[in-house]
């Protein structure tokens, strides 16, 4: 089956660290209580600075973003080991992120848990997007379309399939590196 | 082989790994906290059972320490998910806020933020308790759920922070999928100058790789320079790898190190035995730079991140609005003996607040007398807000009613780790990091200081 996603995209610069994703204040909120997934994805983003982000992730007091693809730069997802950072962007429906390179614990975060793949792109897209444009993302060909350009993305390799399958857990009883849930 | 190859060859039971290898190694200490505690034994429950039971209760440790003392109600609720925890699954090591164990937690805004309000049991910071609690020792494989987990590296094993998802796997099997890291090479010669400590090292550096510089890497670090750095120094330097984006920061074990261990265990009663690594002649790096420690000054990072590097010297014009001394980093014994040093006598001229790492700091800055005054009353003299409720407080900003939080647009130097946008609150105020020195010359003139005036 053809995996595309088609969405407005939010465009962020570089070094986007966890705090800007998904604050300190709301990391009480504990990700398998299903009722709290859904409200750390409310507060998305929340922690970019207005003035560099005028147009917000999240409408206020809605939980899912209109945006499915979000657009960074280097290093995203740097600082904290907050799991609550892929997690709060998959809950507001997020369903990729295309960045120039990630933060380590990041990107393990995020195909661990299957909330959302992380892209490499190759060129600096944050110079090329703005946040509105419609893209098209095909995961089968590995390309990012904007408008009349069509990016081609570094291939996911070895993760792919983890995120593919929903993250670790449902990825090793696939394969039965783990007994399959009674 | 380097450091942390050797360490992931033995623990995925390989004669040796190169670095890209994938390999599954078996964890001998899993650490947790209120913030990701609750999270990674959801994970754990939902993918194992609700009646599943840990690989071995033994190997873990729970430490929280990051939103104890606030009265959000989620906040207190996540102590109390660890408690049920602890006894439902019989772990020998959770250090609790509070004694009953039967107990539920509820912070006494009343009371307020100064005065204790933990039990016996209760520590602090789990990263600067977890070795003095005999729970960090040489060659072994610690993960927690924490990106500051790579302060273990000072004891010379492999320590590195992961997600809940990875917490609930290792919870249910003790095994996690690890990548083995290229290795970069810090060679360290000579010894600190007066007035510079490890955190204008780790700060230095950081300015230098730049602070995505070691992503998905090991920091090692070696030379006769290591030496001269006691445990506290080495922490410092190890807990900050992750501020360059590194997998982990690690040292050889010493004599400093084994002596250290040795007490701490015997103290705690914890596992005393432990196999450490040795350098090898031949090791492949992918960077090898020597850094000569004498020629280091008071070194900042400024806003808005810890690769923003400058002098001391060449910042007096930044003037703050706060300082602050706290946080695994910087909330040491040692932390606060070097701030002491220089307010001792003279008054802070702005808002300075000092939150100790762990309860024992609390009792040491207590018990240390410096002539007649303990150091706890030269500080609370110098006008430094301190309070006995070791904990993260704001160092990652936290509910509105932590400690210290800054929650308005305000220009603070903090002797913490980290400082993107809103890190310690507001997303508009701004952060400078720099050494215990330096933040407390800083809090006494109002403006970036070097602090080597007020040392002479």
């Amino acid at each position: 089956m053809a995996k595309v996603v088609t969405s407005p995209v939010y465009v962020v610069g570089d070094n986007i660290d966890t705090d800007q994703i998904i604050p300190a204040q709301y990391l009480t909120l504990v990700p398998t209580i299903p009722e709290e997934y859904k409200k750390l994805g409310s507060y998305a983003m929340v922690g970019l600075p207005d003035e560099l982000y005028p147009t917000r992730f999240m409408v206020e007091g809605s939980t899912e973003a209109e945006f499915k693809i979000v657009i960074g730069g280097k290093n995203f997802g740097c600082g904290s080991s907050r799991e609550h950072a892929p997690i709060a962007l998959g809950a507001a429906g997020v369903e990729a992120v295309v960045a120039e390179s990630y933060a380590r614990i990041f990107f393990r975060n995020s195909v661990a848990t299957g909330e959302l793949y992380p892209y490499e792109s190759r060129e600096r897209l944050i110079d090329i997007c703005r946040t509105g444009d419609i893209a098209t993302l095909d995961f089968d060909n590995d390309t990012l379309t904007v408008g009349d350009g069509t990016f081609s993305l570094k291939p996911m390799g070895d993760v792919r399939p983890v995120i593919d399958a929903g993250g670790i857990f449902n990825y090793a009883r696939q394969n039965g590196m783990i007994p399959s849930k009674g | 082989m380097t450091l942390t190859e050797k360490i992931l060859a033995r623990a995925s039971g390989r004669p040796r790994v190169e670095p890209g290898d994938n390999v599954w190694v078996e964890t001998d200490i899993l650490l947790t906290h209120d913030v990701c505690g609750p999270g990674s034994i959801g994970v754990f429950k939902r993918e194992f059972g609700q009646d599943a039971r840990v690989w071995d209760p033994s190997k873990i440790v729970i430490i929280p320490d990051h939103y104890i003392f606030t009265a959000d109600r989620l906040s207190n609720r996540n102590v109390d998910i660890l408690r049920d925890f602890a006894k439902e699954q019989g772990l020998p090591y959770f250090y609790d806020v509070i004694d009953d164990p039967n107990g539920s937690w509820t912070f006494n805004a009343e009371v307020g933020q100064i005065k204790r309000q933990y039990g016996s049991r209760y520590q602090g910071v789990c990263h600067a308790a977890l070795p003095r609690l005999g729970h960090a020792r040489p060659g072994e494989v610690l993960f927690g759920t924490d990106s500051h987990t790579c302060m273990a590296g000072a004891f010379g094993e492999f320590a590195t922070g992961i997600g809940n998802t990875d917490a609930g796997f290792i919870l249910g099997t003790g095994k996690l999928l690890v990548k083995v890291p290229e290795t970069m090479r810090f060679y360290l010669e000579g010894a600190m100058p007066p007035g510079v400590m490890a955190k204008d090292v780790i700060l230095w550096v950081i300015g230098d790789i730049g602070f995505d510089g070691a992503t998905y890497r090991a920091m090692q670090w070696e030379g006769p320079g290591v030496g001269s750095l006691n445990m506290d120094d080495r922490m410092t330097i190890a807990n900050m790898a992750i501020e360059a984006g590194g997998k982990n920061g690690i040292f050889p074990a010493d004599k400093a190190t084994h002596e250290y261990v040795s007490e701490r265990t015997t103290r705690n009663g914890t596992k005393a035995d432990y196999n450490p690594v040795e350098l090898d002649k031949d090791q492949k790096l992918i960077f090898d730079k020597v850094y000569d420690l004498s020629k280091l000054e008071p070194t900042v990072a400024m806003h808005p991140n810890p690769g923003n590097r400058a002098l001391a010297k060449e910042l007096e014009k930044v003037k703050l609005d706060r300082a602050y001394i706290g946080s695994c980093t910087g909330g040491k014994a040692s932390d606060f003996f070097a701030f002491a040093k220089v307010v001792k006598g003279r008054h802070v001229k702005i808002d300075t607040y000092g939150v100790p790492a762990t309860s024992d700091v609390v009792q040491e800055l207590k018990e240390t007398l410096w002539e007649t005054q303990s150091v706890w009353n030269v500080l609370v003299e110098a006008g430094v807000k301190m309070t006995e409720n070791a904990s993260c407080a704001a160092c990652l900003g936290g509910p509105t009613d932590t400690f210290a939080r800054l929650n308005a647009p305000l220009t603070c130097i903090s002797a913490t780790n980290r400082n993107f946008p809103g890190r310690m609150g507001s997303k508009e105020a701004k952060v400078y990091l720099a050494s215990p020195y330096t933040v407390a010359a800083s809090a006494l003139t109002g403006h970036v200081t070097d602090p080597r005036e007020f040392l002479s």
